[in-house]
């Protein structure tokens, strides 16, 4: 496929995997924030290939498994509604809720849709006027401008039966608490491609000047990775701790004005609860004040519903690099990917749910766990 | 007035109008004229018109094989194919994949009021001409009508009766390592088809699903390959990762696939990149896995490939002793992956 197969070169990704594993002098701790990477490096298998040289954490930048679990019990609230269309990225079906998921409430009657874009979502409420049409509105600023432009463009068509609930979440932060935990191990950051996309690196630079880590902005394809791994491998090698770009192809330093300039007219910057890690502060965007009629929370008075995180759960510590998945009591116990208790066990790119899998191939492969 | 000048107006439905309507199930004139008029002369044979409340058929030598599918979908009609295709194509190749040559098949047709008449007549077309293709008759069958808002449509089962002949009898517990795991061709193009109607997707070209029938590829196996085709299976809702893995498990084998070596066509890949989905996992409707020695795996690929359906074959792994029950992947870069089950539908993902 053009612009893809060339990102994905196994020679050339053999040689790449070569080169850092000879440069490494030592093994080396590296996060990649995001889930997208997280999915490639498992699919591809680099983790494994590159074991000797540096220990891949999974970090927190998987938008369904870090979407609070109050959030969730409210988006089964309203999907349960019957004046309510409920609509959300697909992954978010199956994450659970602190009695069920939205598949559970789908089944019982809830008019639950999976939409592509969230303009889709605007879409059916002008089609359903009768109805109240909600989108789930989740992800790191990567969705955020789509998101905002759902919002934008529902007030600028007047269609009032339309509202998002929010629950956007923000990367910098997340790095900061990883980084300011008394524990952290996280030596290198693989800063996620899309993000700097739409918001430049320029908002890292401090981060890796305060905390001496290296940051790489790179991207999704296994030559990306691997290519980001090189970088950021130098760099400790070397004793620098710099921004760089990986990912020249789609990210400039400045990231995407109009982009950027839509997701701060339609949001503002809040504090928001991460799941399992509690709440982070002016980590997430919630809606402006003029848009509060768009608002679901408001609109429906949600504010009622709360919840607490189950402790046999520690995802919290998985997403920080505190613990391996196999470290928690639950795992492969009370929480499978039949039965998940957190959402890293939920998408098979979550950690859990990837180490699940890899765990059982080395067990049955007499490697042990 | 006019309406009085025409006389009264009869408030029963008549027999000409395009859609089909709860009368039709009624079992009186109109059932009647249903069969007569759209179904019978589309599947004429000896045994269909004597219109029994079953058939009976001659089945000479060897054990039978019965199998039963139920087919559901939505959109009826979509590029490659419509439900008829399915209906036919699906019960025949289950069949097949059982080693057994198709003989006859039943047919059970559940009506949604409102379907229109031209819709149904296309589906029955379809199934008449795949059942022709196939050479299978379809013997006895059924319909009902549902009100409006109970079917989606129309939904169709199908059952078919096989004989199996000379022993070949594939089965997943007969996988043994060293077999090759064969394709016969490019994967996740039906289930990509209907996603892309449903949801209207306009990808840069066309997605066509692969509703095939594959029991002639089977049938040249039998007679060329023979017993060193362990076992079949086509590879139909939850895609070749779920037919591998319920054959690893039955087997109690461990499969090994190659990443570069599984066939995906471009806008395939392409659809299932830009949703998030992983095309291992996606339906097909005309293609089927084979399990065979290694020592006759390039016979069938050679086999298969003299087909139209088979032109795409491809050996993508093989069966080893280790990790009974699990199907693993090796990537272009050597690492491995696990390519489990999935819990339920494969969802597209955010990021």
């Amino acid at each position: 496929m053009k612009y893809l197969a060339e990102y994905r070169d196994p020679k050339l990704a053999r040689a790449l995997v070569g080169k850092i594993l000879e440069k490494a002098t030592r093994r080396w701790t590296l996060m990649e924030v995001c889930g997208g990477q997280t999915h490639t490096i498992v699919k591809q298998g680099i983790n494994d290939v590159l074991a000797p040289a540096v220990e891949m954490i999974h970090g927190p930048g998987c938008p369904v498994c870090v979407t609070p679990l109050e959030q969730i019990d409210r988006a089964l609230h309203l999907a349960s509604r019957p004046d309510v269309i409920f609509t959300s990225f697909g992954d978010m079906l199956r994450v659970p809720g602190s009695e069920c998921d939205l598949f559970q409430i789908k089944a019982k009657g809830g008019n639950v849709r999976i939409v592509y874009s969230p303009l889709d979502a605007v879409e059916l409420a002008r089609k359903n006027p009768d109805k109240e049409v909600v989108f789930f509105a989740v992800g790191f600023e990567t969705t955020a401008p789509a998101n905002a432009m759902a919002v934008w463009r529902a007030r600028e068509l007047g269609v009032a039966n339309f509202s998002v609930l929010v629950s956007h979440v923000t990367v910098p932060p997340a790095m900061v608490a990883i980084l300011e935990a008394p524990d952290n191990r996280v030596q290198g950051f693989l800063a996620a491609g899309h993000v700097c996309a739409v918001m430049g690196w320029t908002e890292y630079e401090p981060l890796a000047a305060r905390y001496r880590v290296p940051i790489v902005v790179t991207g999704f394809e296994p030559l990306d990775i691997l290519e980001g791994i090189w970088m950021a491998i130098c760099q400790l090698e070397e004793g620098r701790h710099q921004v760089e770009n990986q990912y020249v192809r789609s990210v400039r330093r400045d990231g995407n004005t109009p982009a950027r300039d839509l997701v701060g007219r339609v949001f503002q910057v809040v504090d928001r609860g991460w799941r399992g890690i509690g709440v982070i502060p002016a980590s997430g965007l919630g809606l402006q004040e003029e848009f509060a009629a768009f608002d679901a929370e408001k609109k429906f008075a949600l504010d009622f519903i709360r919840a607490d995180e189950p402790t046999a759960c520690r995802a919290g510590d998985v997403l920080r690099g505190r613990i391996k998945p196999f470290e928690c009591a639950a795992f492969g116990t009370t929480c499978t990917p039949e039965s998940p208790l957190g959402a890293p066990m939920v998408s098979s790119e979550g950690a859990c749910a990837a180490y699940h899998n890899f765990g059982r191939f080395r067990q049955a492969a007499g490697g042990g766990g | 007035m006019a309406s009085l000048a025409a006389g009264p107006v009869c408030p029963l439905p008549r027999g000409e109008h395009d859609r089909v309507q709860l009368g039709h199930g009624s079992g009186g004139k109109m059932s009647a004229q249903l069969l007569r008029e759209h179904f019978l002369p589309r599947f004429t044979n000896e045994h269909l018109a004597r219109l029994g409340d079953g058939a009976v058929v001659p089945m000479g030598e060897g054990p039978i094989v019965l199998s039963t599918d139920t087919f559901v979908v939505s959109p009826l009609e979509f590029p490659g194919g419509n439900i008829g295709h399915l209906a036919v194509h699906g019960t025949v190749n289950d069949l097949a994949m059982m080693g057994a040559i198709p003989r006859y098949l039943t047919a059970g047709f559940i009506l949604e009021e409102g379907l229109p008449f031209d819709v149904m007549d296309r589906i029955l077309d379809a199934m008449a001409d795949a059942a022709a293709r196939a050479g299978v008759l379809l013997v006895t069958g059924d319909t009902k009508v549902v009100d409006r808002g109970k079917a989606d449509g129309m939904f169709v089962n199908t059952t078919g009766v096989g004989t199996l002949h000379d022993g070949f009898a594939p089965e997943p517990a007969k996988a043994r390592p060293g077999d090759a795991v064969v394709v016969s061709g490019p994967l996740g193009r039906h289930g990509m088809a209907i996603m892309a109607v449903r949801e209207g997707f306009a990808f840069e070209s066309e997605i066509t699903s692969d509703t095939a029938n594959l029991a002639p590829l089977v049938e040249s196996l039998r007679t060329e390959v023979g017993g060193a085709v362990h076992t079949l299976r086509d590879a139909t809702r939850g895609g070749v990762a779920s037919a591998l893995n319920e054959i690893a498990a039955a087997a109690g084998v461990g499969v090994v696939l190659e990443d570069h070596a599984v066939p995906v066509p471009g806008p395939v890949q392409a659809a299932c990149e830009m949703l998030g989905l992983d095309p291992l996992y996606v339906a097909n409707e005309g293609v089927l896995v084979a399990f065979v020695e290694g020592a006759a795996a390039s016979r069938t690929l050679e086999i298969l490939k003299g087909f139209p359906e088979g032109r795409g074959a491809a050996i993508i792994g093989h069966v080893v002793p280790d990790h009974p029950g699990m199907v693993v992947l090796r990537t272009g870069l050597g690492g491995t992956r696990v390519v489990d089950m999935l819990p339920g539908d494969q969802l597209p993902r955010i990021c």
